[in-house]
């Protein structure tokens, strides 16, 4: 695990680095959040969010997403702002918030078939796959709303599995989840870093995970 | 390591599909309107009179409130439990254009709560004493003026998603966007009650919906980014 300062020099910006955050600025009800926030996210790298509660790491992760534009500083995509190639950054994005995206009163297959298919192709086949990887076999054809808030999560960490996408953005992912799939999802983050993929997560938990880097507000 | 995204039409088929089948999941929704509608048109003849040249001369009008009221009822569902869960965030994150993806969860909102309304309005139209050469242009207004009350509803509902409580809000913003509908529409079938031809109330519908089509959900669009913010 490295604890680096995620704080990096321009200089050391290359063609891997995925995110450039520079100069940011957040203020809430006349309190700052985060000012003069700088950090780069490169390819193959899990950046932990760390702070306080009201530190702002859930308004950070909105930010980044575009769900929120109450900001000022840059926020670069390979080296382009993310408003001059939204649609390059979006099919790249998967983001999980506080609020899962899993409809109660649709099964997780159904929940599943929408939910990706807004970004990529997806089989039942590979929704199956990663059901039954997540620990929800049997739970395909259920309502959502019988499932304990734990497998509700899971139906949405199963869009972690099937997706593309290069850059995660998960907000608070272990939660509800019990210690196997603490563990189970600790897994699944390092996976995508190992692939060349990045994540952003807000965690109160110590992740052991080698491509870790950490990143402080408040 | 993006590999075989979706086209723009695929987004909206899988948006329109998972918004019916939620709507006939949750059979309510669909339910309480259409049923409301009923009750409120059946009760005119009892409240006002049952003769029927008195209830021709308002039947139109009957009708079309009705519906106004009706869709009102129904308008919440749009966009609220998707606010609710977390699907609404995963519809602006996704890289096609939220034009489509609005406009789908409107087809789709159109097609459970107005639609049966539509349909059944003719025998309603036959409870109120309408002549039946008027059912003719009630059915096709009702057909153009139902989705752009869908429409205009939901630019207001995008609008006070975020809202915890709002009360009228949303009948103070809807309302008087349809009382040009509400017009027509009902102008419409007494001009045909009136052996005058009904084209130029009906064109008007026509160009609203237009109109409504092409730019309510980029207007809806903006304002569940506003809601989210």
């Amino acid at each position: 695990m490295s604890s680096a300062a995620p704080k990096t020099s321009s200089n050391s910006i290359t063609d891997k680095t995925m995110l450039v955050v520079r100069d940011l600025f957040c203020e809430r009800d006349d309190r700052v959040l985060f000012k003069n926030l700088d950090f780069d996210l490169p390819e193959g790298q899990v950046l932990q969010v760390q702070g306080s509660n009201g530190s702002g790491k859930t308004t950070l992760m909105r930010i980044l997403c575009g769900l929120n534009d109450s900001y000022e500083g840059s926020i670069k995509w390979y080296g382009q702002e993310v408003e001059d190639q939204a649609a390059s950054f979006y099919s790249s994005l998967l983001y999980i918030g506080h609020r899962v995206g899993v409809s109660k009163v649709l099964t997780p297959v159904e929940n599943l078939r929408w939910s990706c298919s807004l970004k990529q192709a997806v089989s039942d086949e590979q929704i199956m796959e990663a059901l039954k990887e997540v620990g929800l076999r049997g739970f395909e054809e259920s309502p959502c709303y019988t499932l304990s808030a734990g497998q509700q999560q899971r139906v949405s960490l199963a869009r972690l599995i099937i997706s593309p996408a290069s850059l995660w953005v998960l907000d608070e992912p272990f939660t509800t989840l019990d210690t196997k799939g603490v563990a189970q999802l600790e897994k699944i983050l390092q996976r995508q870093a190992q692939a060349g993929g990045s994540v952003m997560v807000t965690t109160h938990h110590s992740l052991s995970i080698a491509e870790l880097t950490l990143l402080s507000l408040g | 390591m993006t590999e075989k995204q979706t086209t723009t039409s695929a987004a909206f088929m899988a948006t329109l599909k998972r918004d019916l089948l939620i709507a006939f999941k949750k059979k309510n929704d669909i339910v309480n309107p259409f049923m409301f509608f009923i009750i409120v048109v059946s009760l005119f003849p009892i409240g006002i009179s049952p003769e029927s040249d008195r209830l021709t001369e308002i039947a139109a009008g009957v009708i079309w409130i009705s519906v106004l009221l009706a869709s009102m009822l129904s308008m919440d569902n749009l966009y609220r439990s998707d606010f609710e869960d977390g699907s609404l965030e995963q519809l602006l994150l996704s890289p096609h254009p939220l034009f489509f993806l609005v406009l789908a969860k409107n087809i789709s909102h159109w097609l459970v709560s107005g639609l049966p309304v539509v349909l059944v309005s003719p025998i309603l139209a036959y409870m109120l004493a309408l002549p039946t050469e008027a059912y003719g242009t009630l059915v096709l207004s009702l057909l153009l003026g139902t989705p752009i009350m869908s429409l205009l509803g939901s630019i207001a509902v995008a609008l006070t998603v975020g809202l915890g409580s709002r009360g009228l809000i949303l009948a103070v913003i809807t309302l008087p966007m349809s009382v040009p509908i509400l017009i027509f529409g009902t102008l419409a079938v007494q001009s045909t009650l009136n052996s005058q031809s009904p084209l130029g109330y009906l064109s008007l519908l026509l160009v609203m919906l237009s109109v409504s089509v092409s730019l309510a959900p980029l207007a809806s669009a903006a304002a569940l980014k506003i809601s989210v913010n």
